[in-house]
């Protein structure tokens, strides 16, 4: 590789920006078949709740155009069994977690924060916030900045100081830079966006929906242009909050694309399901597509796309050997 | 690409194969690809997962299809069976010899087999019949006898029967519309079969509704039965979670499994047949389900600090994601069925 790809996870630095999206690739186990876990930036790994979970009833998917819709439920064995067994799997394999952690009240998210604050080699915690708040009537957390608020200033104050906490923003809300705000005052160090849309669809021969949850999230490709439509937007109005961004990246030319909207990491996640050796292939895709156009430093074009035309061409100019 | 699982048994490979051929068998198309480490590799019962519509394609998810056979010929190629029922399939029977297919495999765990020489019926509905041959032709290997019960709706989609009536000890067919064998469906003559071969074990494959038949059955005349089932899936390898099904542990515990790792081979009485769909209320982490250790405080999932249950000794190092301590197929309730 020549370019530069070290990218930093709030203070934390990672050698490349490419990391797996949450519930997309389970604890990295099954993903370490086809590619080197400890080649990407980061395993993401499946959001993972207090007690186990069965989730939701299937069919949990359906195919879409360019897309998928899945209603799995978080499904997961607790934060028991992934402190026990998944955790340090990935640790034996060299590879850096970023643990995802989802809860029904803001209690459970605190007590998960500190669960694995006395665990050793978690690189960050990205906090699943598009869960219903079963004390609220149900009314997902991602789409309320009090909510929201609530439960990053309950994740960070229990996770340890060293541990950077990222919430992960649901595109379904109005004012997205009003929750990112929210959670950034709330003490967030960063931003992952974006979750699933959610969306819908009905079998015409049967009649019925074809989700056994009715709706169901939307990812994959069809979403990409709405990811960076929210990457831009939080950047242009916190420019110095480090974003994950995802949604529908399926080419180190998407990623370098949320790159330049204003992410400096980037995660796959459907497209692992087309092709499991994605992760490793986009980011040597980005490298290529970085080198073609003369830019020896990721770090140099993260929201580039801000900067007004004159000067992105200068810069780039720069750059040309 | 990697080939170890962390069980140390070879783990599947994704590799860009050329087409060799794609045929017509009567209402499915055979589809043979050079893909020489998923041969190696394979044990039947298996199943590669392709995708579909080529490097642009809009449809994201892969394709399922159990392999039928392997040959040594080309360094090692796969064949496949599949019926162009939708717009992934159809895509695939417009292939030509040369195209290049993205094919990973050989996924999921295979049939076991016995180690004593035992009469088999094996049972297929459908393209269902795909996996079974070359599951015989291991069963034979081994002393076994072999005995076929094929169905499907007409003469044209029961799939192999020629090979099934040359290779069985016996070969007996169905179809609904009574076009080839006798008319009626497999479980019709099952116990009919079951009685004449002196069935130690069955092994079948079809749709659901039709294995959930068969394991009743087998129930009923108190023989072991291995089923490979069908469940939607969108990646293959055991990362999405969509393939569900609820299963019954070794230790009494019903849990949500995936069907593409910890399957698609199961014994048939594992699986609830009548909860395919549902999760039931005694599944592990089933909305307001609790440990029977008691450990926990009150109060459904939400304030529940779960210990028990999800984990336990002996997890195959495939399992994750809450599926658990399912038995291994390759111990069929029955003394001297082994690996
Ligand atoms: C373990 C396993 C083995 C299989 N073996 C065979 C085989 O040997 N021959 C054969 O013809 N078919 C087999 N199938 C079914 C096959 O996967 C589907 O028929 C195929 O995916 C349909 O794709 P499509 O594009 O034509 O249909 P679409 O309806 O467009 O498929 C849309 C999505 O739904 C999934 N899907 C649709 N139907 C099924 C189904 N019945 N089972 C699983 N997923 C489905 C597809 O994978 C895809 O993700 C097998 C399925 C499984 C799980
Ligand atoms: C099957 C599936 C399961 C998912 N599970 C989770 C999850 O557990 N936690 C989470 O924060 N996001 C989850 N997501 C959302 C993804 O992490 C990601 O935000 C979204 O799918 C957009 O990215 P993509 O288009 O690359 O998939 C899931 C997505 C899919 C498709
Ligand atoms: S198909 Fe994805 S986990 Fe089984």
């Amino acid at each position: 590789m020549g370019t530069d790809m070290r990218t930093r996870l709030g203070h934390v630095e990672l050698p490349n920006p490419i990391l797996t999206a949450s519930g997309c690739a389970g604890a990295g186990r099954e993903l370490a078949q086809f590619i080197d876990v400890s080649k990407i930036g980061a395993v993401v790994t499946k959001s993972v709740m207090l007690a186990p979970r069965a989730g939701r009833p299937t069919p949990r998917m359906a195919e879409t155009p360019s897309g998928m819709l899945n209603s799995i439920g978080l499904q997961g064995p607790g934060i028991d069994a992934f402190l026990q067994r998944d955790l340090p799997w990935l640790l034996s394999r060299g590879a850096r977690a970023v643990v995802s952690i989802a809860g029904g009240t803001v209690e459970e998210f605190a007590e998960l924060a500190s669960r694995l604050s006395d665990a050793a080699g978690v690189t960050a915690i990205e906090v699943n916030i598009s869960c219903p708040n079963v004390e609220h009537r149900g009314q997902v957390f991602a789409c309320d900045p009090v909510a929201a608020a609530a439960v990053i200033e309950a994740v960070r104050g229990r996770a340890r100081y060293d541990i950077p906490v990222f919430a992960k923003l649901s595109p379904d809300v109005t004012d997205i830079v009003a929750v990112a705000r929210a959670c950034v005052a709330a003490g967030a160090d960063g931003l992952s966006m974006i979750n699933t849309l959610l969306g819908m669809a009905i079998d015409c021969d049967t009649m019925r929906p074809v989700l056994a949850g009715v709706a169901g999230g939307l990812s994959g490709p069809a979403i990409r242009p709405v990811a960076v439509r929210c990457v831009w937007q939080v950047r242009e109005a916190l420019p110095d909050v480090p974003i994950i961004g995802m949604g529908g990246v399926r080419t180190g030319k998407d990623a370098l694309e949320l790159i330049l909207a204003g992410a400096g990491l980037v995660a796959v996640g459907t497209t692992i399901f087309h092709d499991p050796s994605a992760c490793e292939r986009i980011l040597r895709e980005l490298d290529e597509e970085l080198a073609r156009r003369g830019i020896d430093r990721l770090s140099d074009v993260v929201g580039l796309a801000h900067e007004p035309r004159t000067a992105t061409g200068r810069r780039l100019a720069r750059n040309v050997p | 690409m990697r080939a170890q699982d962390a069980d140390g048994d070879a783990g599947p490979v994704q590799v860009r194969g050329t087409v060799l051929t794609v045929r017509r068998v009567d209402a499915y198309h055979a589809m043979t690809v050079v893909a020489p480490g998923i041969a190696a590799r394979f044990r039947p019962g298996q199943f590669v997962a392709v995708a579909v519509g080529g490097p642009d394609s809009a449809m994201l998810l892969r394709r399922a299809f159990s392999i039928h056979d392997v040959r040594p010929d080309h360094g090692g190629t796969v064949e496949f069976v599949f019926s162009a029922s939708g717009p992934g399939t159809r895509w695939l029977a417009g292939l030509r010899s040369r195209d290049v297919l993205d094919v990973a495999g050989p996924l999921g765990r295979p049939f076991p087999v016995p180690r004593d020489p035992v009469s088999c019926l094996l049972v297929g509905g459908g393209y269902g019949s795909a996996p079974l041959f070359a599951l015989a032709g291991k069963l034979r290997d081994r002393g076994c006898k072999v005995d076929f019960l094929l169905g499907a709706a007409s003469g044209d989609r029961v799939f192999g029967a020629l090979t099934a009536r040359r290779t069985g000890r016996t070969a007996t067919i169905t179809t609904e519309d009574g076009s080839l064998g006798a008319r009626g469906v497999v479980t019709d003559m099952l116990g009919q079969v079951i009685h004449e071969a002196r069935t130690d074990v069955i092994y079948a494959c079809g749709p659901m509704p039709m294995l959930r038949q068969v394991t009743l059955l087998a129930r009923r005349y108190d023989l072991p039965v291995q089923v490979a089932v069908e469940e939607a899936m969108a990646c293959g390898i055991g990362v999405c979670m969509t393939c569900v099904l609820p299963v019954v542990g070794t230790d009494g515990m019903t849990r949500m499994v995936r069907s593409c790792v910890d399957g698609p081979v199961f014994r048939g009485e594992q699986i609830r047949w009548d909860d395919v769909g549902t999760i039931p209320f005694d599944a592990v982490g089933a909305p307001g389900w609790e440990p029977r250790s008691g450990r926990l405080p009150r109060g459904g999932q939400a304030a529940a600090g779960g210990r028990a249950g999800a984990t336990g000794p002996g997890h195959g190092a495939r399992e994750s994601g809450g599926s658990g301590q399912q038995a291994r197929p390759g111990s069929p309730g029955r003394p001297g069925h082994g690996h």
